[in-house]
């Protein structure tokens, strides 16, 4: 888990997976889940093997959250916004969307 | 709207890009800069405005290698370019024109010339469990630091090798974090090897003084180090708990919640792959660089590059190459003449030299270790997005699969989200050792549009007047 150092950016809502929890104004949706919890970001389609986030650069893909309803976003590239939803993707999507 | 044409679209915002803007606009070229992340500053310089805004005391923890970028990220802001901040590149065509969106529209940015300063990436480390939750790249680690602020809570495992790793390291210590271990895979025979190349690197002698005196404070701090380890992996079932590795002759495990994991830098070159540039392999740290001609000239009349994209020289060297492309570019379209840019171009050439005067040595003394080129053990992970193993891709190579592309039909390697961009290198280092051929022949992944993946609603929105062509 990550330790956020002291920073005077505002502070900003967002749910990560329908949990309130507080960011700070300027980081990206991979660094306030990270902050906020250990372990796995995401399942992958293929074996559900658990992933978190890996380069933080835009590179990898292994941040994919579905963020405000849309699935597979890249959470390293996306900066927090107050409001925001954050979901863990699981596995594979189904045709109607996630399962 | 739609956008005017441009004398130059730059893509990238790193110190090569920031200092061709500068350069050309000074030179009276209208520019478009377009960048991925909402601030410039590049990988190496991020967010180092908000840093200044709102974290003061972290300008000390990231030092004044970081700091001075803040003078490049401000010329740029005085010197009137059309930045487009927070845009991804998906198409480059050969003639000029750039496809972008910002995520909710897809754009066209026309220009006469194209610079590509798309930069470096971290080089794979595929090692057993390296794709456990807890596991990132110290790059990772780095940009966490630089724009939020964070620190990975420890116990802490840095692994591998570089310039980089030591000074992430340094940055970790001063902010306080709880490392558990140092592990390097550079071994005195690398120090043996590399020291022939050191009389040429002493014009660039503060690189090697600095490098002294990061070791220096890493020590002085109490941080355990280890050189010449061998045998690397991650431990851990759900998420990492640990790492081992091998040193003189005896198994080390160490307990870590956390494992940084580095083994230098290598260009970027997906987007100078998708116009099909010409590119060659090094034979020494073991990456794909685009061929330039002149001052990153190519053989595509329209398209420049310039910075680590190119080859890794490290950000001053960037800074300098950048320059002499927008110089070049400038020189292409008639706005100077042959005297005035050999007059101009002087002091950059020099420049550059000098902050590339230190990277034979460097190159010499950090080399990618082979069991993190080509995976020993058949059940390591190469392609993280479709799950493809080291072994799966030795058994392709035996029923037949002639190189990268062909394996994708085998295996899928290379096709998931990350287009091949964690996988390429390992894939054909791997192909080459399995098949007695050299890299250079097996050759790379081809990369097609769209360089990063858009939704149809991006497309759908894009303004009619973009979708003419000219
Ligand atoms: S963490 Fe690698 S793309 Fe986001």
């Amino acid at each position: 888990m990550l330790k956020r150092r002291h920073s005077d950016a505002a502070v900003v809502r967002i749910s990560i997976d329908g949990e309130q929890v507080e960011a700070r104004a300027g980081e990206s949706v991979a660094a306030a889940v990270l902050a906020h919890t250990e372990g796995a970001t995401r399942t992958t389609p293929l074996s559900d093997a658990p992933r978190a986030p890996y380069c933080m650069m835009g590179v990898c893909f292994e941040c994919l959250m579905e963020i405000d309803g849309v699935a597979n976003r890249q959470a390293c590239m996306i900066r927090v916004a107050d409001g925001m939803s954050v979901k863990r993707q699981q596995g594979a999507r189904s045709v109607e969307g996630r399962e | 709207m739609s956008l005017p044409a441009f004398d130059l679209a730059i893509v990238g915002a790193g110190p090569a890009g920031l200092a061709a803007a500068h350069e050309a606009r000074n030179l009276g070229l209208s520019v478009v800069v377009i960048d991925e992340q909402d601030g410039p500053g590049g990988q190496i310089y991020r967010d180092v405005e908000r840093v200044a805004m709102h974290r003061a005391h972290d300008l000390d923890v990231l030092g004044p290698d970081y700091k001075y970028g803040f003078g490049l990220v401000e010329s740029l802001r005085a010197s009137g370019v059309t930045h487009l901040a927070g845009y991804i590149v998906w198409q480059i065509e050969s003639g000029g024109t750039v496809w972008c969106s910002d995520g909710s529209q897809a754009k066209r940015v026309d220009a006469r010339r194209v610079l590509l300063a798309t930069g470096a990436m971290e080089r794979p480390v595929p090692v057993p469990g390296w794709t456990l939750p807890g596991v990132m790249t110290a790059g990772a680690a780095q940009i966490l630091m630089k724009s939020a602020g964070m620190v990975p809570g420890g116990p802490i495992a840095i692994c591998g090798s570089g310039p980089l790793l030591l000074l992430i390291t340094d940055q970790l210590v001063r902010a306080g974090a709880n490392i558990a271990v140092v592990a390097e895979t550079t071994s005195f025979t690398d120090y043996l090897r590399a020291a022939p190349k050191l009389p040429k690197a002493l014009l660039g002698i503060e690189y090697l003084q600095k490098g002294l005196a990061m070791r220096r404070r890493i020590k002085a701090a109490g941080v355990r180090m280890l050189s010449g380890i061998s045998e690397l992996r991650v431990l851990g079932d759900e998420k990492a708990d640990g790492v081992s590795f091998k040193r003189g002759g005896r198994t080390h495990t160490v307990q870590a919640s956390s494992v940084l994991l580095h083994q230098g830098v290598v260009p970027n070159t997906q987007a100078t792959r998708q116009l099909r540039l010409q590119h060659l392999w090094h034979e020494e740290q073991h990456y794909w660089y685009p061929k330039t001609l002149d001052n990153g000239a190519t053989e595509l009349e329209a398209v420049y590059l310039a910075g680590d994209g190119c080859g890794i020289y490290g950000a001053r060297a960037a800074e300098a190459s950048g320059r002499l492309s927008a110089l070049q570019i400038a020189r292409s379209l008639d706005v100077i003449d042959d005297k005035n840019f050999t007059l101009k171009s002087a002091p950059w050439l020099s420049e550059q030299k000098h902050h590339r005067a230190v990277r034979p040595l460097l190159d010499a003394l950090f080399p990618p270790p082979s069991d993190i080129l080509n995976p020993p053990d058949d059940a390591t992970i190469v392609c993280r997005c479709e799950e493809v193993t080291a072994g799966s891709i030795r058994k392709a190579v035996a029923l037949g699969a002639q190189g990268p592309n062909q394996l994708k039909a085998f295996l899928r390697a290379g096709m998931g989200p990350c287009q091949g961009r964690m996988c390429g290198l390992t894939v054909t280092e791997v192909m080459a050792r399995a098949s007695g051929k050299s890299p250079a022949d097996i050759g790379a992944y081809r990369i097609r549009p769209p360089l990063k993946p858009l939704t149809l609603a991006e497309l759908a929105d894009m303004d009619p007047a973009d979708m003419d062509a000219e």
